[in-house]
C-alpha cells in the first residue's frame, strides 16, 4: 500500500513540495543581499550628508538607525570614529551586521539552497562573497568609501538580476521574493528614520535650504531622486518626500509597493501551492499593516511622529517574519494528518 | 524566412579584424619532445606497436599543442572550477577554504576493448559482492562451506548485526559501487580495492568532461567519446527500482551530512542531476516507523534514501548516540521495509581489506566463474602457505593488518630498516591471522602537465557501477593522478589531481 495514494489527495502528492529548510534559506539569502545593498546606501549617505553639530560626519546616527549601539559599544570605544565605524560595518566578522558577516551568511544560505539555485546565481555569489571575505581596510582606503559602496550596490544588483533571469519560478522563488520585499520594507523605514533622527543639526528648521538639500540626498541614496522630481517638479517638502518613500505605488523601494508585493507573494503561495492554511494569518497581518498606511496622509504621519510609525512598522515586519517561521519551518512539525487541510 | 533580430543603432561596428587573433607557431618537436618514456606502463604512449587508432589521434593532436597554450587553458580551467564552486571545502575555525581538485588537461584514454573488459569485470564483482552480503546476513552458506573464515566476517567491525535476517528490495545491498583499478607494468588491470559504502568522486567524472569539452574542443572534436551524461538519470532510476514494494511513485532524496561536509559539492551535484531534494538529518523525521521530510506544506513521505553518511551516523537510536547528523528511528523504519537505504547498512564488511583477499574465491563460489579482473596477489597470513611466503619475502612485500582501516600499521618492506623488519616479524608471528601481504605494484603512468613540462605521473581509475534491477557501469571513471614526481599516492589530500577519462566507443 502506498502512503501517497491513501493519505494525500492525488494533486497534493504530485506537487513537489519545498523543504522547509530550503524556504528558510531562500528567504534569508534575499534578505541578506538586500541588507548589504541597503547598508551600502546608508553608509554612503552618512558619509556624504550626515553631520554632527560641529560639522563632522555623524557616524553615531547609523548605529541608532540599525539599533547597533550596544553591540558597537562592546567592541569599540565611544564616541564612534569613522575608522571604527567602517571596521564595525565592513570588515569585522565578529559583528553580525557587518558586510563581511552578512556576505558570509548570504553565502551559507546559498550553499544550503544550492541544489535549487541556478549555477549562474551560485557563481556570481561565490565570487562576490569571496571578495568580501578578502576585503581589507587598505582596500577601502584606496578606493574610498563611496567607491566601495558603489561596488557593493552593483554586485547586489547583479545578484538580483541573475536571480530574476535564471531562478526557476516555484515555491523557492516565492520565498526568495518574500524575503526580498520584507527586507526592502524594513530598510526604507530605516532610511526615512535616519533623516528624521539626525540629519538636521541643532538650530536648523524643517523646510530650510539645508533641510531641502538633505532630503534630496535621502532620495538619491534610495535611487529615488529623479522619479521624485518627475512627480514633484517644483516643491520639495518633508511631507512630499516622506509621502513618496512610504506611499508611492510606483517607486520600487516604497513601503506601499513592497507591502503589496509581500501580499501578492503570499497570495501566490496560498493559491498555487495550496498553502492557504499557512498563509491566511500572515495575509491578515499584512492587510492590517497596509491599512494603517493607506488611512494616513504623509502629513498625518509626520504630525503623529515619523519615528514612532517607523518603529511600529519595523515591529510588525519582525512579527510577520516570526509568523512565517512558525508556519513554514516550525520547530515541532505538524503530523502528516494535520498537514492536510480538510477540504 | 526569419526577420533579422532587431538591434539598437550601433555607433561604430566592431571590426572583424580587431577580433582576429594570431595563432602562435607550433613547436616543431611538439610537447612530448622531452617526455621521458618511463619504465612503467604508459597510458598514452604504450609500448605496443602500432598504437590503437584512438590513442594515435589523441597523441598526434596533443603533440601539436604549444606548452604555453596548454598552461593557459589549465589556469582558465582552474579559475572556472573555483568560480563554479566545484570544490571541496576545508573548514578551519571561522573560515571556509574552498579547494579545487587540480585538473590535468591531458585526458586518460581507454580503448573500446579495454573498457569492455573493465565493464564485464566490474559487473561480475558487484554481483559477487551483493550475493556475498545477502548470504552473510541470512543463511551464511559461505561460512559453513569454509570459503572464508567466519571470524573474519562475523568478527569484522563493519559487520552489522541489525541487518541479520532483514530482506532488502531486489536483494541489492551495494547500489552504488566504486572499484579502484590500477595497471601493472604490463598494462594488466587489477582491482586495488572495492568501495561499497559511500564511494565519492563521480561528480568530478562529469564535471571534468564538461570542462574538457569547453576548453579542449579541438582535442575532442570528432572523437568517438562515450557520454557520461546519463549518470544522474540512471542513479534516480536505480533508486526508484529499489523503493519499498508497492510504492508506485517513490520520493527519492539524497541524505547529506550538510554544508560542512567536504564532499558537499558532490551531494549538491547529484541531487540536482537527479532532480530530488538534498536533505539533512534535521529535514527528516520518523513517525510510526515511516520516514517523512519537513516541507513548507508539512510532512511528506520519503521512500528511497541515497545516503552519503556512514552507517554509524545514520541513527542515534541504533548506532552512535552522539550523532547530531542522523535521524532517530531511521534504522528501524528501514528494517521494517518502509524505506530503502542506498547503499544498504553493513556493506562495509564486503569492501574490507581482509575480505578483499578472498574475493577471487568468492566470485568462483557464488558465480562459478573465474574473476574477469585480477586482484593484486594477496597472501593471507592466516593460512600456512601465505604466512611462510610472507616471512620469506618480507623485504619485498607490503604487509597490512586486516582489522585496521586506512593504511594504519602497515609495513613497506623495501623501505624498512632491519630492526623494523625484525619487530614486524615478531608481531606477525604473534597473530598471523591479523595480516595479509601484497607485492608492491608499479602503477601505470600518464603524460601530465607539470611545472617543468609534460612528465609521466602515476594514475589509477575508479569506475562507478549502479545496481537496481541490473548493474550498469558508467563508461568513464575517475582517473586520479599523483602530481608529485614518483609518488604512488593519488589521494586528493596528498597532492592528487584528476584527469578526464575518455572511453572510446570504437
Amino acid at each position: 500500500m502506498t502512503q501517497t495514494g491513501t493519505r494525500f489527495p492525488a494533486m497534493l502528492a504530485n506537487l513537489n513540495m519545498l523543504l522547509s529548510r530550503y524556504g528558510e534559506s531562500m528567504m534569508w539569502l534575499a534578505r541578506y543581499m538586500e541588507r548589504i545593498e541597503n547598508l551600502a546606501r546608508l553608509l554612503e549617505v552618512t558619509e556624504a550628508f550626515v553631520r554632527n553639530p560641529d560639522g563632522s560626519p555623524g557616524w553615531d546616527s547609523i548605529l541608532q538607525i540599525n539599533s547597533d549601539e550596544d553591540r558597537y559599544a562592546l567592541l569599540y570605544p565611544l564616541p564612534a570614529t569613522e575608522e571604527n565605524i567602517l571596521a564595525f560595518y565592513i570588515t569585522d566578522s565578529t559583528n553580525p551586521t557587518s558586510i563581511r558577516a552578512m556576505a558570509h551568511m548570504a553565502r551559507e544560505n546559498a550553499r544550503s539552497a544550492r541544489p535549487l539555485i541556478s549555477t549562474e546565481m551560485w557563481m556570481q555569489l561565490n565570487v562576490f562573497t569571496q571578495s568580501m571575505m578578502e576585503l581589507s581596510t587598505p582596500d577601502i582606503r584606496r578606493n574610498g568609501l563611496s567607491g566601495l559602496c558603489n561596488r557593493l550596490k552593483q554586485d547586489c544588483q547583479t545578484h538580483f538580476g541573475v536571480t530574476e533571469g535564471t531562478l526557476y519560478r516555484d515555491q523557492a522563488w516565492l520565498f526568495y521574493l518574500l524575503g526580498k520585499y520584507l527586507e526592502r520594507s524594513d530598510q526604507i523605514t530605516r532610511l526615512i528614520d535616519i533623516r528624521y533622527h539626525t540629519l538636521l543639526p541643532g538650530g536648523e528648521t524643517s523646510g530650510s535650504p539645508l533641510d531641502i538639500t538633505q532630503w534630496g540626498s535621502v532620495l538619491r541614496s534610495a535611487a529615488a531622486y529623479h522619479a521624485f522630481r518627475r512627480l514633484q517638479p517644483v516643491t520639495t517638502t518633508p511631507a512630499n518626500v516622506v509621502g513618496f518613500l512610504l506611499k508611492n505605488e510606483g517607486f520600487p523601494r516604497s513601503l506601499m509597493l513592497n507591502l503589496r508585493q509581500v501580499d501578492s507573494t503570499l497570495n501566490a503561495l496560498s493559491t498555487h501551492y495550496n498553502l492557504r492554511h499557512q498563509c491566511s494569518p500572515l495575509q491578515e497581518r499584512i492587510i492590517n499593516l497596509r491599512a494603517t498606511l493607506e488611512d494616513q496622509t504623509a502629513e498625518d504621519i509626520i504630525s503623529r511622529g515619523v519615528h514612532e510609525y517607523m518603529t511600529y512598522i519595523q515591529d510588525e515586519l519582525a512579527a510577520l517574519q516570526a509568523d512565517v517561521s512558525a508556519m513554514f519551518w516550525p520547530v515541532a512539525p505538524l503530523t502528516p494528518q494535520m498537514a492536510v487541510s480538510p477540504e | 524566412m526569419n526577420r533579422p533580430v532587431l538591434q539598437s543603432p550601433s555607433p561604430a561596428p566592431v571590426s572583424a579584424q580587431s577580433q582576429a587573433s594570431g595563432t602562435p607557431p607550433k613547436a616543431a618537436a611538439g610537447m612530448f619532445a622531452a617526455y621521458d618514456t618511463p619504465d612503467f606502463f604508459c597510458e598514452l604512449m604504450r609500448r605496443t606497436d602500432p598504437l590503437p587508432p584512438s590513442l594515435q589521434t589523441v597523441r598526434d593532436r596533443l603533440a601539436g599543442f604549444d606548452l604555453n597554450e596548454l598552461r593557459h587553458r589549465t589556469s582558465t580551467a582552474e579559475a572556472q572550477l573555483y568560480r563554479l564552486g566545484i570544490t571541496f571545502t576545508v573548514y578551519s575555525d571561522r573560515e571556509a577554504i574552498d579547494r579545487i581538485l587540480p585538473f590535468d588537461m591531458i585526458p586518460r584514454v581507454l580503448t573500446a576493448s579495454e573498457w569492455d573488459h573493465i565493464d564485464r569485470g566490474v559487473q561480475q564483482r558487484v554481483k559477487a559482492l551483493n550475493l556475498f552480503l545477502r548470504d552473510i546476513y541470512h543463511a551464511r552458506h559461505v561460512l559453513r562451506d569454509g570459503i572464508i573464515p567466519a571470524s573474519l566476517v562475523l568478527g569484522n567491525p563493519n559487520y552489522c548485526e541489525a541487518m541479520v535476517g532483514v530482506r532488502v528490495p531486489g536483494d541489492v545491498y551495494v547500489h552504488i559501487n566504486g572499484t579502484d583499478l590500477i595497471r601493472d607494468r604490463s598494462g594488466r588491470f587489477m582491482v586495488l580495492e572495492d568501495n561499497a559504502r559511500t564511494p565519492s568522486g563521480v561528480s568530478y567524472v562529469i564535471e571534468n568532461r564538461h570542462m574538457m569539452l569547453r576548453l579542449m574542443p579541438d582535442l575532442a572534436s570528432g572523437m568517438p567519446l562515450r557520454s557520461v551524461e546519463e549518470y544522474g538519470l540512471r542513479l534516480h532510476q536505480t533508486l526508484c527500482e529499489v523503493a519499498p514494494e508497492g510504492v508506485t511513485d517513490p520520493q527519492v532524496v539524497l541524505f547529506s551530512p550538510g554544508i560542512y561536509n567536504s564532499a558537499y559539492f558532490e551531494h549538491v551535484f547529484l541531487a540536482r542531476e537527479m532532480g530530488v531534494p538534498l536533505v539533512e538529518g534535521r529535514d527528516l523525521i520518523v513517525e510510526n516507523h515511516r520516514v517523512y521530510m519537513r516541507t513548507v506544506a508539512g510532512l511528506r513521505p520519503v521512500h528511497s534514501i541515497y545516503r552519503r553518511l556512514n552507517d554509524e551516523f545514520l541513527d542515534p537510536l541504533a548506532f552512535n548516540p552522539d550523532s547530531m547528523l542522523g535521524v532517530p528511528g531511521l534504522v528501524e523504519a528501514y528494517r521494517r521495509g518502509n524505506v530503502t537505504l542506498a547503499n544498504a547498512l553493513g556493506t562495509g564488511v564486503a569492501d574490507d581489506k581482509a575480505v578483499y583477499a578472498y574475493m577471487p574465491r568468492l566470485i568462483r563460489y557464488y558465480l562459478g566463474e573465474d574473476p574477469i579482473l585480477d586482484s593484486v596477489q594477496t597472501h593471507i597470513c592466516a593460512e600456512e602457505e601465505g604466512l611462510a611466503y610472507t616471512l620469506a619475502n618480507m623485504d619485498k612485500l607490503v604487509i597490512k593488518p586486516v582489522g585496521e582501516s586506512g593504511g594504519y600499521g602497515l609495513l613497506i618492506g623495501s623501505q624498512a630498516t632491519q630492526t623494523e623488519l625484525e619487530e614486524f616479524r615478531a608481531k606477525l608471528l604473534e597473530e598471523p591471522s591479523n595480516y595479509i601481504s601484497q607485492p608492491v605494484i608499479d602503477l601505470s603512468v600518464s603524460p601530465t602537465l607539470c611545472p617543468s613540462g609534460v612528465e609521466a605521473r602515476h594514475v589509477d581509475l575508479r569506475p562507478f557501477a549502479l545496481t537496481g534491477h541490473n548493474t550498469w557501469v558508467l563508461p568513464g571513471g575517475l582517473s586520479r593522478v599523483a602530481l608529485r614526481k614518483g609518488s604512488l599516492v593519488v589521494n586528493s589530500s596528498q597532492g592528487g589531481g584528476s584527469k578526464d577519462t575518455w572511453v572510446m566507443a570504437r
